[in-house]
């Protein structure tokens, strides 16, 4: 019969000596081949990215996982997804969500605060790189849609990067802003008053395009200037990468490239950030307000002080990422900063593992991936049954009779809301769940 | 000077007097107890010293300055720890971070020092990290069980985790409330000899409720007895033994209880 002890026994030997070496190692080549070989397949593109938890979660040295993840992501996965544009967006689209989960952990998973408002400070960052990085200062006195075309632009694109520390700041006053009048709630309360924070910001984007077009209402702002890119940059790729790419690599894509490794650049720094912050009083002081806020306060911590640090802190990365975003879309509209979106955090975090930075990463991608690939591609399979003239055998039903409403990609929300609850459900403290750090105390204890 | 001075100290909650004209007195070195019936307003009184409520009326004086209107964490600061009737541990987090917390407004680090790690910031965190590691040792945890989460620990540990969380904070007055609550006997005459040290050792005044008469009566100098939000009595351990008001409001009570609960086994 087949035991739990065997199978547990079975899944420590595979974590011992050179075995996980050779496991990471065939599943990445396997990963990496299978995408390269048939760049349009969703099922191969989940099987590349796993690699990546294998390579978290085996038991290896860490010189082999620093240098395998470096390898992995500013080699490997810039090829692939040149030849697919779309995984590179998806890659974007990944370490923005995880930047805002690891913010929004701050508040939930640290401090205990239950921000349900949180893409409104994405929303700062986006706006405000799009207001000064656009033509939108002179199309003030313009209502949308007349104004001319030929508008100069305010600001060089190349301020996007002093713009990314502004809006660091910008977002985490905003925070501070949202943090004073809220901090006396718990709980619940807390939860619908920073609701109607996120929603306030975002009907303010949708309707601050009168008496003064500030927003240019719920048209959005377009184009959004991005920094300039060298053209030795897009030859220096090509001259690189193009051997093995195949075809010559367009300026766009490079850019995307480059957005890519920036967003990697910020989620980088951003898990150095939160990961020294949760080890110092700083962390500590939020997790003992998270676990008895009473307790906290009489033990010397000033809980107004540490709630602004929590909120401050957890805003200001989405104010970085929205930065970023508004550049890499040259674009940016209210409907991107939906009350749906907040939700959406919310599930990466929880799925991920509230606290818990590894948890809320790999909340943050098995979130985006099942929304923009796995309910796609369901969508896609769906569509090409209905042409074809296929029927279910046994209840004999035709799938072209299969209604059109049936489009697993508007499924998004059923998707939040089942994750919600099964995790809830079934493993409440998420994926990887947080752990305390280990200290290496009993060194000096010989008595 | 008297360390810790309560001055008429007056606590309402809507119609009811929690604390009514509280008059109480601390001097350094001090242990002093604090008894009476469940509900005499004993817990009112240690929350109002500690600013988690706000006096209605009379003052608040500690080492001669007023603490009225001071926030709990700035109460903390000034040099008073306390401890909690039911258990207040931060539970999720391990034996040492708990104490570590204690020491949060000693440690000079900031954010920024904690992001960069500078030098002077690892330093600190190590040194905050043996003391915490003392401090475990010193109320009788078996330092192994640093790093276990704080809710896996036995009951008598938690309550030790707590004192010394509160001794971390490295305070001048230290307020027990009900400390040997749930103790087995022999718990309490470890916990009761703990705090005599703390008190030799240490030099920290202690101010503690607590029912079991035991610990009261052998580790207390003086002994303030509460009834109704006020004080009745106030003195020696013997003075009290033999106070008719005590005996009539809280000790007689008990002993006849005590004698009925004989008679029926």
């Amino acid at each position: 019969m087949f035991s739990k002890e065997k199978f547990q026994d079975f899944l420590a030997k595979l974590n011992t000596g050179y075995t996980p070496y050779v496991l990471i190692l065939v599943h990445i080549m396997i990963g990496a081949i299978w995408v390269y070989s048939s760049p349009r397949s969703n099922v191969a593109f989940v099987v590349f990215i796993s690699s990546l938890l294998t390579l978290y979660g085996l038991n290896t040295n860490k010189i082999f996982k620093l240098s395998a993840g470096l390898i992995l992501a500013l080699v490997v996965m810039p090829v692939l997804g040149v030849r697919n544009i779309f995984y590179l967006e998806i890659m974007f689209q990944i370490s923005v969500f995880a930047a805002l989960s690891l913010g929004l952990n701050i508040v939930i998973g640290f401090a205990g605060l239950l921000d349900l408002g949180y893409v409104a400070f994405y929303a700062v960052g986006a706006y405000l790189w799009g207001f000064f990085g656009s033509q939108q200062f002179y199309a003030i006195p313009y209502a949308p849609g007349i104004q001319p075309s030929d508008l100069p632009f305010l600001l060089p694109g190349d301020m996007f990067y002093l713009f990314i520390f502004i809006a660091i700041i910008v977002a985490a006053l905003t925070g501070i802003l949202l943090g004073l009048p809220v901090l006396r709630l718990r709980g619940d309360y807390l939860a619908i008053v920073t609701l109607g924070f996120g929603e306030v910001i975002r009907v303010l984007a949708n309707n601050l395009d009168k008496p003064w077009n500030l927003t240019n209402g719920p048209q959005g702002i377009t184009p959004v200037q991005r920094p300039t890119m060298p053209q030795f940059a897009v030859d220096g790729f090509n001259n690189f990468f193009g051997g093995i790419i195949g075809h010559t690599v367009s300026k766009a894509d490079v850019y995307n490239v480059f957005f890519y490794l920036l967003a990697l650049l910020v989620i980088v720094t951003i898990i150095q950030v939160v990961s020294r912050l949760n080890d110092s009083k700083i962390g500590r002081a939020w997790t003992a307000i998270r676990e008895d806020e009473t307790a906290a306060i009489a033990m010397g911590i000033p809980l107004v002080q540490m709630k602004l640090a929590a909120f401050a802190t957890g805003a200001s990365f989405a104010g970085a990422m929205g930065v970023l975003m508004a550049a890499s879309r040259t674009f940016v509209s209210p409907e991107s900063f939906s009350f749906m979106q907040s939700i959406g955090v919310l599930t990466m975090v929880i799925l991920g593992g509230t606290g818990s930075i590894p948890g809320v990463i790999l909340g943050a991608a098995t979130v985006t991936v099942l929304n923009l690939q796995i309910l796609q591609g369901f969508s896609l399979y769906l569509s090409q049954l209905r042409q074809s003239d296929a029927v279910i055998p046994i209840i004999n039903f035709a799938w072209k009779n299969l209604s059109t409403q049936l489009d697993p990609a508007k499924y998004q929300r059923l998707l939040f809301g089942a994750i919600l609850i099964l995790m809830m459900i079934f493993r409440p403290a998420g994926l990887i769940p947080a752990a305390r750090r280990q200290r290496e105390l009993a060194a000096d204890d010989e008595e | 000077m008297a360390l810790l001075q309560a001055i008429d100290v007056t606590k309402r909650f809507g119609g009811l007097t929690a604390v009514n004209k509280m008059n109480f007195e601390l001097k350094k070195g001090e242990i002093v107890s604090v008894i009476g019936p469940n509900g005499a307003g004993k817990t009112t009184f240690f929350n109002t010293l500690t600013g988690l409520y706000r006096p209605e009326e009379g003052k608040i004086l500690f080492n001669g300055t007023s603490l009225i209107g001071l926030r709990p964490d700035q109460i903390a600061a000034r040099g008073i720890a306390r401890t909690f009737q039911n258990i207040r541990l931060f539970g999720n987090m391990s034996v040492i971070e708990n104490v570590l917390v204690g020491m949060h407004f000693h440690l000079k680090q900031n954010m920024v020092s904690a992001i960069l790690r500078f030098d002077s910031f690892k330093k600190e965190e190590l040194e905050a990290e043996a003391c915490a590691y003392e401090l475990i040792k010193y109320v009788g945890i078996d330092t192994s069980l640093s790093n276990e989460l704080a809710k896996n620990l036995p009951y008598g540990g938690q309550r030790r985790v707590e004192i010394a969380r509160a001794l971390a904070a490295d305070p001048q007055l230290l307020l027990l409330d009900e400390p040997a609550a749930g103790m087995n006997p022999q718990e309490t005459e470890e916990v009761t000899n703990l705090f005599r040290r703390i008190r030799d050792e240490k030099e920290i005044t202690i101010l503690l409720i607590e029912h079991d008469m035991r610990v009261v009566m052998r580790i207390s100098e003086r002994i303030s007895v509460m009834d109704y939000g006020e004080k009745i009595a106030e003195g020696s351990p013997a003075q009290i033994r033999s106070n008719s008001h005590v005996i009539e409001a809280y000790l007689g009570r008990g002993a006849v209880a005590g004698q009925h609960e004989e008679m029926v086994k």
